[in-house]
């Protein structure tokens, strides 16, 4: 009998729903392992790192690496399951395009460290104690802990990529669709986002009634409007990213009565996801002067967040500009 | 990620002057230009004109784009409210632009960098005007420098990447604990 394929699971900077959804497969997860053998996978199964060093180069099949990467520790690793693995899949929104850790690139690493551990209303600290990157305890033993990046990296920002599975988390249809292209050897061009490359509208079960001539008298925020059920979201006035976002999903949101919020990314024709959703949105305000244009945009009032949610490190600017880095030397 | 860079001049430091990426329409302000120049005025040889049939062409990208390939300020250049060729254009270019700069502040890209201006095709000296005014807000705010900025940031990595040259296989049995963070 030869060799079963070996696959990986890794996760980075992430909240864990990326693995949840490899459980979500359910019962058909048996006949995943019945086709291939998981040779590392610390969420769910006892592996060590250096059952991975141990491995010769490339022999993993794939790695399917979830969440984004700002540690040292998750560049290390990123870049030894690269080694190790034939082809390595960006899994999930935050390996694909930074996703909402990427958020963090709205802030400088003083200013997260100094809220996560002095300011946070629910953190009591009184000594200011924050994590270091080498300490001796009081026994002499020095320890260390991975260094905090000042920026929040996307996995191909770190090392090659192969291919994409985007989502936030991927569907277990899209996961198995692309564990299936591995297996059989059919894949597309390296590089390509394991999904259909068209509008989520294309998809979206209420795209009949989407109005050719969309005009936004305000925006309304889905926690403080009763949303019916069957109208376009965009028609109601809400912030639907359906529009520059990639399908594949098959509108679970939206299904739910939830605008999209663009977590597939755009698709291959765009290069900024935020930017063209922007240009999108405000060009259909309906105001013509600048005061009143304000008053409808003002309807949107994060617009990084909102524009940007999943994928702020790989937009063109990808980060705040004006950061300092380094503990807050200037990168002029 | 490469990204290749507006300028086509290497700078020495000190002779620093400030780029600008000017999208111009085809009705109005490119044919403004045009007379500013057959008209001799001499204005700051600044900005990098590219024209468009309408302002409304001018997608937030490409805004965005100009900026972290190297230009210091993007001035946007369309008909007059309600002399668009087209109609509504320069309306859509007018909501964009205004999301767009308050999105940009909170990037970190002052106000300043990005500028929207109508100006009709006998406006010529408006050109002037306006693109002088722009280079004296631009120096004053200094470069905006985006290519060395991205490079800086990922100085961090290459760190980790001497390291692991230096060396290559890091001793398992050496009594290091190691407390890792996820």
């Amino acid at each position: 009998m030869p060799a079963k394929p070996k696959i990986g699971f890794y996760w980075c900077a992430s909240c864990g729903g990326c693995e949840e959804a490899i459980v979500d497969f359910a019962e058909d997860i048996l006949g995943v392992l019945e086709a291939v053998d998981i040779v590392f996978w610390p969420c769910a199964m006892d592996f060590k790192k250096e059952d991975v060093e141990s491995l010769p180069d490339g022999g993993i099949a794939a790695t399917l690496l979830n969440g984004a990467i700002r540690t040292s520790e998750q560049e290390e690793m990123a870049r030894l399951l690269r080694r190790k693995s034939t082809y390595l899949i960006a899994y999930g929104a935050c390996a694909h395009m930074g996703g909402i850790p990427g958020l963090a690139n709205q802030f400088s690493r003083e200013e997260l460290l100094r809220y996560v551990y002095e300011e946070c209303p629910t953190v009591v600290n009184p000594n200011h104690t924050r994590p270091a990157p080498s300490f001796t305890n009081k026994a002499g033993h020095p320890l260390s802990l991975p260094e905090l990046r000042n920026v929040v990296r996307s996995l191909d920002q770190v090392v090659e990529v192969d291919y994409y599975v985007p989502g936030c988390p991927p569907t277990p249809k899209i996961t198995k669709a692309a564990l299936e292209a591995l297996l059989k050897g059919q894949l597309p061009p390296k590089g390509t986002v394991l999904a259909p490359d068209i509008a989520l509208c294309e998809q979206c079960p209420r795209k009949a009634s989407k109005p050719t001539n969309l005009s936004f008298a305000g925006f309304k925020r889905p926690h403080l409007t009763a949303t019916d059920p069957e109208l376009c979201l965009l028609a109601q006035g809400i912030v639907c990213m359906g529009p520059a976002t990639r399908a594949g999903c098959e509108a679970v949101c939206i299904c739910g009565n939830m605008p999209c919020t663009g977590c597939f990314g755009p698709t291959s024709r765009v290069r900024d996801h935020g930017a063209k959703m922007l240009s999108s949105l405000c060009a259909n305000v309906a105001p013509k002067q600048t005061k009143e244009i304000n008053e409808v945009l003002a309807g949107i009032p994060d617009a990084v967040g909102t524009f940007y949610r999943y994928g702020l490190p790989t937009s063109l600017l990808r980060r705040k500009v004006d950061l300092p880095m380094n503990n807050g030397k200037e990168a002029r | 990620m490469s990204h290749s860079s507006l300028s086509t001049t290497s700078e020495k430091p000190g002779t620093w002057e400030p780029k600008i990426a000017a999208f111009f329409c085809n009705w109005c302000t490119y044919t403004a230009a045009d007379l500013a120049g057959v008209s001799r005025l001499k204005y700051a040889p600044n900005a990098r004109v590219i024209r468009l049939m309408c302002s409304g062409r001018v997608d937030p990208q490409f805004v965005v784009d100009a900026f972290a390939k190297g230009a210091d300020g993007v001035l946007i250049g369309g008909c007059h409210p309600g002399d668009c060729h087209y109609v509504e254009g320069n309306y859509k270019t007018l909501r964009r632009f205004e999301m767009l700069q308050r999105m940009l502040k909170d990037l970190g890209i002052e106000e300043a960098r990005l500028r929207l201006e109508w100006i009709s095709a006998s406006e010529g000296e408006k050109v002037k005007t306006v693109i002088n005014e722009m280079v004296a807000a631009l120096t004053a705010l200094g470069p905006l420098n985006l290519p060395q900025r991205f490079s800086t940031w990922d100085e961090e990595m290459d760190k980790l990447e001497e390291a692991a040259q230096q060396q290559p296989q890091a001793d398992h049995n050496e009594k290091t604990e190691v407390v890792h963070a996820s």
